[in-house]
């Protein structure tokens, strides 16, 4: 290591060591033990597999990224994106284009972002109830729309544009690396985004310093709220139907993404790419977990462990790193 | 140095005000109700809307604490399910009643410490932890019952769900039981006062001594415990146990507890205030039947009043804050 090019001094490598979340040492290993459980693991047909299976996770951590930024929660988006997949699949078996389908979903997750911004935002009520009042209101909308059935036979559209793939990838995941692009540039290249991270710093002094505070932080739970509903369509086009309740426990697997990406509750720390990780980490958990037939509850379960492991990591992640560093 | 440590404390909450707008609040709906309907204003039909009540106060009972002392717990429905199948099974394979009484408190509390556990060693906040809680519980719980229903309990075992003491079923005297202990804990003991500064202000409860990390441990356990007892109450009256039962109960005992006027923001509240809760809760529901309103509404209804209590919750605190 002493004939290296580049001189790597304790401190440097410390600074890129803890630039690095958790995660991503978990990541690797879960990649290396499944490779060796099951050889066709690491398969181009797998691979793409697990890109699309990522693409709907990564649709709700993303924004949910920006909401814990704020040192905010959004428990409603499970339930959300649950009765938005109801209302298109609602409107397009009416007979309506799928444009104003989408437009009518939108304007449901403005509504639910408008009024979970606007209790969090202006009232200062902590975001972890207003959010399951909203995630009560959704269900029970949800379910009373379409009594507890499953809506199917709209037009097959949907799962043509879920299955279709350019170059070779599949389309959903070009509409995760699109939205990720565009969140990246919101959060790091616009005011806007500085708000964000500010306001989770503390959002007092955003506010005196002249910024409409309360308003940035309303739009967060707009941006959240109206993105998820969009991303419905992914949903439908993955189950071919729209049943009310079915993504409910979806805003656990993105609220851990977020957290095992290392973005944490306080002082606005975190960002975009370690999302992306965490929701790699899950996605490539449940799909090796599926490989070894392992029962989908079980699967909840590793999550939640896999969170608390994470967070074990991060936690001493200092000390490790100042041990290897030196 | 009793008398200076005892001035230090807040007052035990001697207005009862706000309660008696809770009262009131009962009698116009039960009012309302008995114009509606002949068959409401009768002494059976008010014991069963007791027995209700009860299943819901006992899951929010322990949830009050918690808030009271600042924190939430997201994990008292999954909990419960937990517990009702652990419970269940227990009482099936061994056949004792009384295996199965043991496998949910000791389970339930051990569930409430994990959570203690949790929030204080990895410093994660109160409501992801036990919002993981609450899926794990979950997850383990659905696994565990692989789509089977345990049912068909012994009439003694049953007799905690369905049973009568005095002409008053047993559900309503747990609940009596446990909301005279809550309200002994909370007004006449050190610990239970200690727990409102603590909601109020932890850093101040800390630096006045008060050992944080260990209270909260109490509070969790006693609401993991309270989870414990309600599955047992619950699973003896439907005599039947799976693991659907205990999720759709998170978001009205919240409900129940921010309708009793506890504050989201920790230090304020009460066990009395969680009981008319319930009850205000379960003669919605009641309404909501006799009206026709299919129950899958029931969320979208108890969800409003989560809002609407929270707002009020807010306009309190700017009154008393400012």
């Amino acid at each position: 290591m002493s004939d290296q090019a580049l001189p790597i001094t304790p401190a440097t490598a410390r600074g890129l060591l803890a630039g690095i979340p958790g995660v991503a040492f978990i990541l690797l290993a879960m990649i290396v033990v499944f490779q060796i459980g099951n050889p066709r693991f690491l398969s181009a047909v797998n691979l793409a597999n697990i890109g699309l299976q990522a693409s709907l996770l990564m649709m709700l951590a993303l924004p949910m990224t920006l909401v814990i930024l704020t040192s905010g929660l959004d428990l409603s988006v499970g339930a959300l994106i649950g009765l938005a997949a109801v209302i298109i699949a609602a409107l397009l078996v009416a007979g309506l284009s799928i444009f104003t389908a989408l437009a009518v979903a939108a304007g449901a997750g403005l509504v639910v972002g408008l009024l979970n911004g606007f209790m969090i935002s202006t009232f200062g009520l902590p975001a972890f109830v207003v959010t399951l009042g909203t995630m009560g209101l959704c269900e029970g909308l949800a379910l009373a729309l379409t009594n507890g059935e499953p809506i199917g036979g709209f037009t097959p559209a949907v799962e043509a544009f879920y299955r279709s793939a350019v170059l070779g990838v599949p389309t959903p995941v070009l509409v995760a690396v699109a939205f990720y692009a565009l969140l990246s540039l919101v959060l790091y290249r616009t005011r806007f985004g500085i708000y964000i991270i500010a306001i989770g710093g503390n959002k007092d002094a955003v506010h005196l310093s002249g910024v409409r505070a309360d308003l940035v932080h309303m739009a967060v739970y707009v941006v959240c709220s109206v993105s998820v509903a969009l991303s419905a369509v992914l949903l439908l086009g993955r189950a071919n139907s729209a049943h009310p309740t079915v993504a409910i426990g979806m805003e656990f697997e993105a609220i851990a993404a977020v957290v095992l990406g290392g973005t944490s509750f306080e002082k606005g720390q975190g960002g975009l790419f370690g999302t992306v990780l965490g929701v790699l980490a899950i996605t490539v958990l449940r799909n090796g977990l599926n490989l070894l037939s392992v029962d989908p509850s079980l699967q909840v379960v590793c999550v939640g462990l896999l969170l608390i492991a994470a967070l074990l990591i991060d936690r001493n992640r200092k000390r490790v790193v100042t041990r290897i560093a030196e | 140095m009793t008398t200076t440590q005892a001035s230090l404390l807040p007052a035990p909450p001697t207005v009862p005000i706000p309660m008696l707008v809770r009262l009131a609040m009962i009698v116009v709906i039960c009012l309302a109700l008995s114009f509606t309907s002949p068959a409401f204003a009768t002494i059976d039909n008010g014991l069963n809307l007791l027995r209700q009540a009860s299943l819901l106060f006992l899951v929010a009972s322990g949830l009050t604490l918690v808030i009271i002392g600042g924190g939430l717990d997201l994990s008292i429905g999954a909990n419960l399910t937990l517990c009702a199948c652990l419970s269940a099974s227990a009482i099936k394979y061994t056949g004792q009643p009384m295996a199965g009484v043991a496998v949910s408190l000791v389970g339930g509390t051990l569930v409430g410490l994990t959570n203690g556990l949790l929030i204080n060693r990895l410093k994660i906040p109160p409501f992801l932890a036990t919002f993981g809680m609450l899926w794990v519980a979950q997850g383990i719980a659905y696994w565990f019952m692989a789509g089977q229903v345990i049912y068909g309990f012994s009439p003694a075992f049953r007799f905690f769900g369905s049973g009568f003491w005095l002409g008053v079923p047993v559900p309503i005297w747990v609940m009596l039981a446990v909301g005279a202990g809550c309200l002994a804990f909370l007004t006449r003991t050190t610990v239970g006062r200690e727990i409102y500064i603590m909601g109020a202000n932890e850093a101040a409860a800390s630096l006045s001594g008060i050992p944080i990390a260990r209270r909260r441990m109490l509070l969790y356990a006693l609401s993991g415990f309270a989870a414990g007892l309600s599955a047992l109450i619950y699973v003896a009256r439907l005599n039947a146990a799976e693991p659907g039962i205990g999720e759709p109960l998170l978001l009205p005992a919240i409900a129940a507890v921010l309708v009793g006027g506890t504050s989201l923001f920790g230090g304020s509240g009460s066990i009395l205030g969680t009981l008319l809760g319930a009850i205000i809760l379960t003669l919605i529901v009641a309404a909501l039947n006799l009206l026709n309103v299919g129950s899958a509404w029931h969320p979208f209804v108890t969800g409003a009043i989560v809002l609407l209590a929270m707002l009020g919750d807010a306009f309190a605190a700017r009154g008393t804050r400012r």
